[in-house]
C-alpha cells in the first residue's frame, strides 16, 4: 500500500511538478508582499484539469517554495519576503552585512529542508493523533499564546526593554484600527475610508523593514553589504557543519515548528518568532544573537518550513485549514471532490493523501539543490548589483507587493507611510520587530480575550476559563519563564563575579 | 474568433430558449476580472472556484479569480462603483453582509449601490453538535437550552453575521437563551465546536458536508431536506419557521447597460442549471438558489426586512 502511494508520486509528472513549485514559490517567496498565500492563490486554476494528488504536490512543493524564498530577501535585505520570515533578519541581515550572506543563505537552506522533511514526517506518520493538538487550543490558550508571543519583545530588545514595550504598544494599537475581526465594530479609522482595512501585516513588513533599509543605502555612502573576497561559492561545506553542531536547536526549532503549525490561526510568524526565542534562551553565553549568530537563522528558518507539514496536519484530518495557504489548497481540494476528513488516511480510502504527503518529501528534498542554486544567484546579484540599480529596483518591487496585497493603491501610501516613520524612531533605538509582533499578536489576543470572556460569563467560570486549563497553566508559566529567565542569568552571573 | 463566435450564438440560442425572452447583443470580450471581497480560500471563494471551469466551457473565456479583501467585504463593495460597466468586471455578494454593514456605519457603500444581478446558492444555516455531543435532537438541545438559560454556549462566524442571525433568530422562536461566541471564520468555529470549547456551533449544511461523521447537525434552515441529509429534519418540519443562510451573489457595476445586466445573469443562470455543476455544489452542502436581475428587487427587500428587523431587536444596529 505504502509502496504503491510512493510509487504513485515519483512519476516523472509528479517530480516535474514539485521541481517546477518549489522553483516558482522560491522565487515568489522571496520578493516582498508576494507570500505563500498568493503564490498558491494565483496557481490554484492550473490545477483543476490536473489529477488530484498532481495538483496537491504543485500546490505543495509551491507552500514551501515559499516559505523557503522568504529568508532571501530577510537576509540580504533586513526584509522579510513573507511575515514567516521575520525572524530572519534577526540574525541574517547582520551576518550579510558582515560579509557571510553566502553563508547565511546556505544556512537557511539546510535549516528549511530539515524543518521541512520534519513536519513533513510527523504529517505522515503522526497527522490524526496530532490533529488533536488544534481541537485543545480553545480561546484561553490561543489568548494566552499570544501574551506568551508578546513576552519575546523581552527577548527581542536587547537592553532596550522600554523602548521595545512602546513599539509593541504602538503595534498592539496599529492592529485595532480597521473593522475588527469577531465583533465587527469599526475602530480608530477617524472616519477615514482608507483605513477601515486597517493596517495589514504584509504591508507593515515590507514598510518598516524594507523603506529604511532603502533610506540608509541612499544616506550612505558605503556598499549595502560587505564583500568577501571573491563571492563564487555559496559556503555550503561550512554552512553544513555550523548545521551538524546546532542539530539540537534544528530539532527542537523544527518540533515547535510542527507544533505551531498544527494550530489554526498561528502560523509560520509565529512559529518562526517561537523558535528564534527559544533557540536564545537556550544558547551558550558567547552566542550573540541579534548580531548575526547563525543560530538565529536555523531555528527560525527550520521552524517556519516545518510549519507546512505540521499545517496540513489538522487540513487534511478535520477539513480546518491550519495557515492561509492552506486555506486555499483545501478549497482546491473540494473544488477537485475531495473530501477532507479521517477517511483521507484509512486504509481502503482514498491513496491521495498519501501520494501528496510523499510528493511533499520529495519537493523539500528537491529544495536542497534548488535552494542553493537560487540562493546563489539571489546573492551575487544583489552583493555585486551597483546601489543605483539595487534601490530603484528594490523600491520598485516593495511597492508592486504591497501595491498586489489588495490591490489598493491606499496601502502603498500606508507602506511608505510606515516606512518613513520606522527609519524616524529607529534612529531613537525603536526596532521594527516588536511593532510588527503587537500587530501579529494584537488580533489573536484580543479574539481570544473575548471569547474566553464571553463563555466564561456564560458558564459563571472566568477565572477556570482563564487559569483552570492546563495547558494554558503551561504556556503562563513558560511566559513567567521566558520573561525572567533573563533577570535570573542576569543576577547569577553578577554574583559569580 | 469564428469560433468564439460560434460558441457565442449557441449559448445565445440555449439562454433563448431557456429564458423565453432575449434582447441583449452584448458579450465578454477576453477574461474577466472576478473580484471576491474576501481573502482567498474562504467559502466565497471556493464558490467562485466551482464556476471557474464551468464559465470556460460554457462561455470560452477565462473568469480570472481575484480577490480584494479589506472590512469584512466593505472595502470591496466600496470600490465596485469605481471600476467599468463595461461587463468586464464583476464582484462577489453575500448576504447578510451588503445588507446588515452599510446599516451598523458608513462603510463606504450602500446595499441599492450595488448592481447584483444573480444570487445563485446559499449555505444554510444549521445547528450543529460533535458526534459524541449528548444532545440528540433539536428538541433535547432545547431543553437543555431552556435548563440553564445563558448556559448553552455556541460558536459562530463573526458578528452580526448569518450565523448570529440564526442564534438570535432562533432563540426567540423556541423561547430560548443562548450565548453566542463569534469566532474568525467557519474554520475556527467548527474546530471550537469540536473541540468542546463550545457546546454546540450555528453553522451551515457545508459543516456537515466537511465534517460527516464527526458531527451531528441537529436541523437545517431549508423548506425540504437536503439531498446529501436525508436524515436531517429541516426546522420547518420541526415547528421553527427558519428558512436561510448565507446567500452568495454576483454584482457589476452600477454602470453596466440593462443588457450587460441581463446577458451576466442569463449566463450565470446557465451555470447554476448545469446538472453537472448542480451536483457538485450539492455535494458541497451547498443549497441551490436561482434569483436573477429580474427578481433581485423584490428578493433584496424581502431579505432586508427581515435581517434588519432581526438585527435591530437584538441591539446590533439602531
Amino acid at each position: 500500500m505504502d509502496i504503491d502511494n510512493f510509487l504513485a508520486a515519483l512519476t516523472l509528472t509528479n517530480i516535474a511538478l514539485a521541481l517546477f513549485g518549489v522553483v516558482a514559490g522560491t522565487i515568489i517567496g522571496s520578493i516582498p508582499g508576494l507570500t505563500a498565500t498568493m503564490a498558491v492563490a494565483v496557481l490554484v486554476p492550473i490545477t483543476f484539469s490536473m489529477e488530484p494528488a498532481s495538483a496537491l504536490i504543485l500546490l505543495g512543493a509551491i507552500y514551501t517554495g515559499a516559505i523557503y524564498g522568504g529568508a532571501y530577501a530577510a537576509i540580504l535585505l533586513n526584509t522579510p519576503g513573507t511575515p514567516s520570515a521575520i525572524a530572519t533578519t534577526f540574525d541574517g541581515y547582520p551576518m550579510a552585512k558582515r560579509g557571510d550572506g553566502d553563508l547565511a543563505v546556505a544556512l537557511a537552506c539546510f535549516a528549511s529542508v530539515f524543518g521541512g522533511l520534519v513536519g513533513a514526517m510527523a504529517l505522515l506518520f503522526l497527522a490524526p493523533p496530532l490533529s488533536e493538538v488544534a481541537l485543545a487550543f480553545g480561546p484561553g490558550e490561543y489568548f494566552w499564546l499570544s501574551i506568551f508571543g508578546l513576552s519575546l519583545i523581552a527577548a527581542l530588545s536587547n537592553g532596550n526593554l522600554m523602548k521595545g514595550l512602546a513599539g509593541g504598544a504602538f503595534g498592539l494599537i496599529l492592529s485595532t484600527v480597521g473593522v475588527a475581526e469577531i465583533s465587527a465594530d469599526i475602530r480608530l479609522t477617524f472616519g477615514s475610508q482608507t483605513l477601515i482595512s486597517g493596517f495589514g501585516v504584509v504591508g507593515a513588513l515590507i514598510g518598516l523593514y524594507c523603506i529604511p533599509v532603502l533610506i540608509d543605502l541612499v544616506a550612505v555612502p558605503d556598499r549595502h553589504l560587505k564583500i568577501e573576497d571573491d563571492v563564487k561559492s555559496v559556503r555550503i561545506g561550512e554552512a553544513a557543519a555550523i548545521a551538524m553542531k546546532s542539530k539540537v536547536n534544528l530539532i527542537r526549532s523544527s518540533i515547535i515548528g510542527t507544533l505551531v503549525g498544527i494550530l489554526p490561526g498561528a502560523g509560520g510568524s509565529v512559529a518562526g518568532l517561537v523558535a528564534y526565542s527559544e533557540a536564545k534562551r537556550n544558547a551558550s553565553p558567547d552566542q550573540k544573537f541579534g548580531e548575526g549568530e547563525p543560530d538565529g537563522i536555523i531555528a527560525t528558518e527550520s521552524a517556519n518550513n516545518a510549519t507546512v507539514g505540521g499545517g496540513f496536519i489538522p487540513t487534511l484530518v478535520l477539513g480546518i485549514p491550519g495557515t492561509p495557504p492552506d486555506a486555499v489548497i483545501l478549497g482546491a481540494l473540494l473544488v477537485q471532490g475531495v473530501r477532507t476528513g479521517p477517511t483521507l488516511f484509512q486504509s481502503g480510502g482514498d491513496s491521495i493523501a498519501y501520494t501528496f504527503i510523499y510528493g511533499l518529501l520529495i519537493a523539500t528534498i528537491l529544495m536542497l539543490p534548488v535552494g542553493l542554486l537560487i540562493g546563489r544567484y539571489a546573492y551575487k546579484s544583489i552583493v555585486t548589483i551597483p546601489k543605483a540599480v539595487l534601490v530603484p529596483t528594490v523600491g520598485f518591487m516593495t511597492i508592486i507587493g504591497t501595491f498586489a496585497i489588495h490591490n489598493s493603491i491606499s496601502d502603498v501610501g500606508i507602506m511608505i507611510g510606515l516606512g518613513i516613520f520606522g527609519w524616524i524612531v529607529g534612529r531613537f533605538g525603536f526596532s521594527a520587530s516588536p511593532i510588527v509582533l503587537g500587530l501579529i499578536l494584537g488580533p489573536i489576543a484580543e479574539q481570544g480575550f473575548v471569547q474566553s470572556w464571553i463563555i466564561g460569563s456564560a458558564t459563571n467560570d472566568l477565572i477556570g476559563m482563564f487559569f483552570g486549563r492546563p495547558i494554558s497553566q503551561a504556556i503562563v508559566a513558560f511566559t513567567l519563564l521566558s520573561l525572567f529567565y533573563p533577570l535570573l542569568v542576569g543576577r547569577r552571573q553578577r554574583a559569580m563575579k | 474568433m469564428k469560433r468564439r463566435t460560434a460558441i457565442k450564438t449557441l449559448s445565445a440560442a440555449a439562454i433563448l430558449t431557456m429564458a423565453g425572452a432575449f434582447s441583449a447583443q452584448a458579450a465578454v470580450n477576453g477574461p474577466v476580472n472576478y473580484i471576491i471581497p474576501f481573502g482567498p480560500g474562504g467559502e466565497s471563494d471556493i464558490s467562485a472556484r466551482f464556476q471557474q471551469p464551468f464559465f470556460k466551457s460554457m462561455f470560452g473565456q477565462d473568469l480570472v479569480v481575484s480577490y480584494q479583501p479589506g472590512g469584512g467585504g466593505a472595502v470591496g463593495w466600496a470600490s465596485l462603483n469605481g471600476k467599468k460597466g463595461d461587463g468586464q468586471t464583476i464582484m462577489g455578494v453575500n448576504l447578510p453582509h451588503i445588507i446588515i454593514k452599510p446599516a451598523q456605519k458608513n462603510v463606504g457603500f450602500n446595499t441599492d449601490d450595488l448592481n447584483t444581478f444573480y444570487m445563485f446558492h446559499f449555505t444554510p444555516d444549521a445547528l450543529v453538535v460533535k458526534a459524541d455531543s449528548p444532545y440528540q435532537s433539536l428538541q433535547e438541545f432545547i431543553d437543555a437550552a431552556k435548563a440553564n438559560p445563558g448556559q448553552m454556549t455556541l460558536s459562530g462566524s463573526g458578528k452580526a453575521s448569518a450565523n448570529h442571525l440564526a442564534q438570535i433568530k432562533f432563540d426567540k422562536m423556541a423561547n430560548i437563551k443562548t450565548t453566542y461566541v463569534p469566532f474568525k471564520g467557519t474554520g475556527a468555529a467548527v474546530a471550537a465546536m469540536l473541540g468542546s470549547q463550545v457546546k454546540a456551533e450555528w453553522g451551515y449544511s457545508t459543516v456537515g458536508a466537511k465534517q460527516g461523521e464527526a458531527v451531528r447537525m441537529l436541523a437545517v434552515a431549508m423548506e425540504q431536506r437536503h439531498p446529501l441529509f436525508p436524515n436531517v429534519p429541516t426546522f420547518k418540519e420541526l415547528g421553527y419557521d427558519m428558512v436561510g443562510g448565507a446567500f452568495r451573489g454576483i454584482a457589476l457595476p452600477k454602470s453596466a447597460s440593462a443588457d450587460t445586466t441581463k446577458m451576466w445573469s442569463d449566463m450565470i443562470g446557465k451555470i447554476n442549471r448545469d446538472p453537472a455543476f448542480v451536483k457538485k455544489m450539492l455535494a458541497g452542502g451547498f443549497a441551490m438558489l436561482d434569483v436573477d436581475a429580474a427578481g433581485m428587487a423584490s428578493f433584496m427587500k424581502a431579505r432586508s426586512t427581515e435581517y434588519l428587523k432581526d438585527a435591530r431587536e437584538a441591539g446590533l444596529i439602531k
